[in-house]
């Protein structure tokens, strides 16, 4: 298991959190999203077996938040 | 491609805003249709995808129903606001985007206080590494200006040190050799090498930031209810509309109210208070964890205290030294002070410290013995020294002048513990040690009551007669003493089945069961222990009482500010709602209002940043004070 957080640009819509968070949670590998609104940051906790970090990186850039700096541990 | 469009939208926006002011110089009609239809085009392109993100997510956005009515408008031929529709909507998002990051400044500030480099020493070099790759165990070094990268002990040099990013406190406060430093702190004046106990996430700076992050996150009773409100909203707007459209059978109409429907400001009204509440109380000292800490703490009328560690200073400290021999005050500080190194009591260590703090000589080495809850025997300089109570006199035969009595009864009385100082079989003085109560303790207690904590209660486990004293000196009404944990939580309980909503402040760990039963449990900091920062929902990181009286009414503010908005957001809704009805406002328009609305509600949130406790009247102060 580990954790990694994501600093995204400025959320300015609450209805981003949901958007993020549903998708990812979809996401095989993904065990626990967070996404904090005013920070604009998301945590995940995630099975290093089964997804790598960038993969979850590049999904949240997909859905339309581009990732400015990602912090594994 | 996407995030190519997403990330221009700036440029976009102001492209669209100069078709649409260039369409209104065009006289002929196909080429005014044409510009607006291209800035609709233009500015509608980013709309639309984050519409069809959501969609693809199964998530229902404000950009899908800004994408149906322009489809709606452009069907009708209304190009003039389709276009401005469009052009207000990106608009407003820059705006409140800008505005938003304003209220969220304070974190932001606290966060940049964050070490990116540290200098170490390793294989015998002195080499400047990323922070993320100090280690524990690493000799760190900091020179003036820098900042503290890691949380230590300092091993050599002595310095001064900004604690701001800790405590609040933006006095700097003198450390040497041994001392704790804390990761965010900065080194006024000075040199220290630091030996890193906690790096990176672990030190106690990353865990204030993660909770003032999860604070900011953790949502009040009315954000929870706005959320749910939200939810049934949204949907039930679309289904209004699709009402107003069978019964007007007015397509025009029915695409305007669902876009002036937007729930924007009501949305984002309540956390935009909160952020910038919990952010003003961050900076100064201050964690309140989360929106519904905000609002039980606004709501309290009854102030239950904790007397050790809370009002007093919880460390017992030298108050007064009266010599009766030829020793000065401190000459007997002194020997007190080195034949006391060998004692482990806390009345002992408390002679130790004040001689330390005074910049005393310290003792090479001191023959002594320890005579249990009586006191010390020591030979310091070829001097026989004893210091102990009453009893310890009496078993090493020595006669208590009356002098020396009469003295020790009135150091007594007034809440002191006495210590006899005995100088080679004879009392050369005597030291009188008590647990202070904290400078500020009056003044913010006042403050309290006048804010509107109509019920200030004392608890304490200690005895009566000292918590008494206490509660005299500041002018407490209602003590109860010689309390265990448990008989503290049960009075807790008892005044909330009266009807009160009570917060309990003690200093973390023996009072932690009574700080978890009270409505709102405020803890003392000490400069961020995990324990407190844990049990508590409000903790004051520099042990200041004055922060509590800033974190009241800095909740009252917050909670006020959070129903202006909310109040406000629905009011703008329904008048919009009904002007749309009653056909006053069009679809622009319309936008217009709501975005403004949307910028007030920040705008409004935003004088939560600056705010500050009305000052104090200064009381002339007749006497000057001690340097």
């Amino acid at each position: 298991m580990k954790k990694a957080v994501y600093q995204l640009e400025a959320l300015t819509c609450p209805s981003c959190i949901q958007k993020i968070e549903k998708s990812l949670r979809k996401t095989k590998g993904v065990d626990t999203v967070k996404v904090l609104f005013h920070s604009s940051k998301v945590r995940v906790q995630f099975e290093e077996e089964a997804i790598e970090a960038e993969e979850i990186e590049s999904n949240i850039s997909r859905l339309g938040y581009p990732v400015l700096s990602t912090k594994v541990s | 491609m996407l995030n190519k469009i997403n990330q221009y939208k700036n440029y976009l926006t102001v492209v669209t805003g100069a078709l649409i002011v260039l369409s209104f110089f065009l006289g002929q009609a196909v080429w005014k249709d044409a510009f607006l239809i291209a800035a609709t085009v233009i500015a509608g392109i980013p709309i639309f995808i984050k519409a069809f993100q959501a969609l693809r997510m199964k998530s229902f956005s404000i950009e899908l129903l800004v994408t149906i009515a322009v489809i709606g408008a452009l069907i009708i031929g209304e190009y003039v606001e389709s276009a401005v529709v469009t052009f207000l909507f990106l608009f407003g998002g820059y705006l409140e985007a800008r505005t938003l990051a304003k209220t969220r400044s304070s974190l932001k500030k606290l966060m940049e206080l964050a070490p990116q480099e540290a200098t170490v020493i390793r294989d015998g070099r002195q080499a400047a590494v990323p922070v993320e790759e100090v280690e524990a165990g690493d000799r760190v070094i900091i020179r003036s200006g820098g900042k503290v990268p890691v949380d230590g002990k300092i091993a050599a040099g002595e310095a001064s040190f900004i604690e701001a990013a800790i405590t609040g406190e933006s006095k700097p406060s003198f450390k040497g050799e041994q001392s704790s430093v804390f990761s965010g702190t900065i080194l006024d004046s000075g040199y220290v090498e630091v030996i890193a106990e906690k790096v990176g996430d672990d030190t106690t700076f990353a865990k204030i930031i993660e909770l003032v992050e999860e604070a900011q996150e953790s949502k009040s009773k009315t954000e929870k209810f706005l959320d749910r409100f939200a939810q049934f909203y949204t949907p039930g707007v679309v289904v209004l509309a699709l009402l107003v459209y069978v019964i007007t059978v007015n397509l025009h109409l029915a695409i305007t109210f669902l876009v002036v429907a937007c729930p924007g400001a009501l949305v984002i009204g309540a956390p935009v208070s909160n952020v910038a509440g919990i952010g003003n109380g961050a900076r100064k000292g201050v964690l309140i964890k989360g929106g519904e800490a905000v609002e039980s703490l606004a709501g309290i009328d009854t102030l239950v205290f904790d007397k050790t560690g809370t009002l007093t200073k919880g460390k017992p400290e030298v108050t007064e030294i009266k010599t009766f021999l030829q020793y000065s005050g401190e000459e007997l500080l002194t020997l007190s002070a080195q034949a006391e190194t060998i004692s482990e009591h806390h009345l002992g260590k408390a002679i130790v410290r004040e001689a330390e703090n005074t910049g005393l000589p310290r003792a090479e080495k001191v023959q002594g013995e320890i005579i249990k809850g009586k006191g010390i025997k020591a030979q310091v300089n070829g001097k026989e020294i004893i210091l102990g109570n009453r009893s310890l006199l009496q078993t090493a035969g020595i006669p208590v002048t009356d002098a020396a009595e009469a003295h020790a009864e009135k150091q007594e009385r007034a809440g002191n513990t006495a210590i006899f100082a005995v100088i080679n079989s004879e009392i050369a003085g005597i030291i009188s040690i008590a647990d202070q109560i904290r400078k500020e303790a009056p003044e913010a207690l006042a403050a309290l009551r006048e804010n509107g904590i109509r019920r200030i209660i004392m608890l304490t486990g200690d005895n009566r007669h000292s918590a008494v004293l206490v509660a005299e000196q500041l002018k407490i009404e209602e003590v109860h003493a010689e309390l265990l944990p448990q008989d503290k939580v049960k009075f807790i309980h008892e005044l909330q089945a009266q009807g009160h909503k009570v917060a309990m402040a003690g200093d973390g760990i023996n009072d932690a069961p009574a700080i978890a039963a009270a409505d709102i449990g405020l803890a003392m900091g000490e400069g961020g222990t995990e324990i407190s920062m844990e049990t508590a929902d409000v903790v004051l990181m520099a042990d200041k009482l004055m922060q509590l009286s800033h974190a009241y009414s800095l909740a009252k503010a917050t909670s006020r500010n959070m129903k202006q908005n909310t109040y406000f957001a629905v009011g703008t809704v329904v008048i919009l709602l009904t002007g749309v009805l009653m056909g006053g406002i069009h679809l622009a328009s319309g936008m217009f209002i709501h975005e403004a609305s949307v910028l007030l509600v920040i705008l409004n949130a935003m004088r939560l940043i600056k705010f500050a406790e009305k000052k104090q009247k200064k009381h002339p102060q007749l006497l000057p004070e001690p340097a």
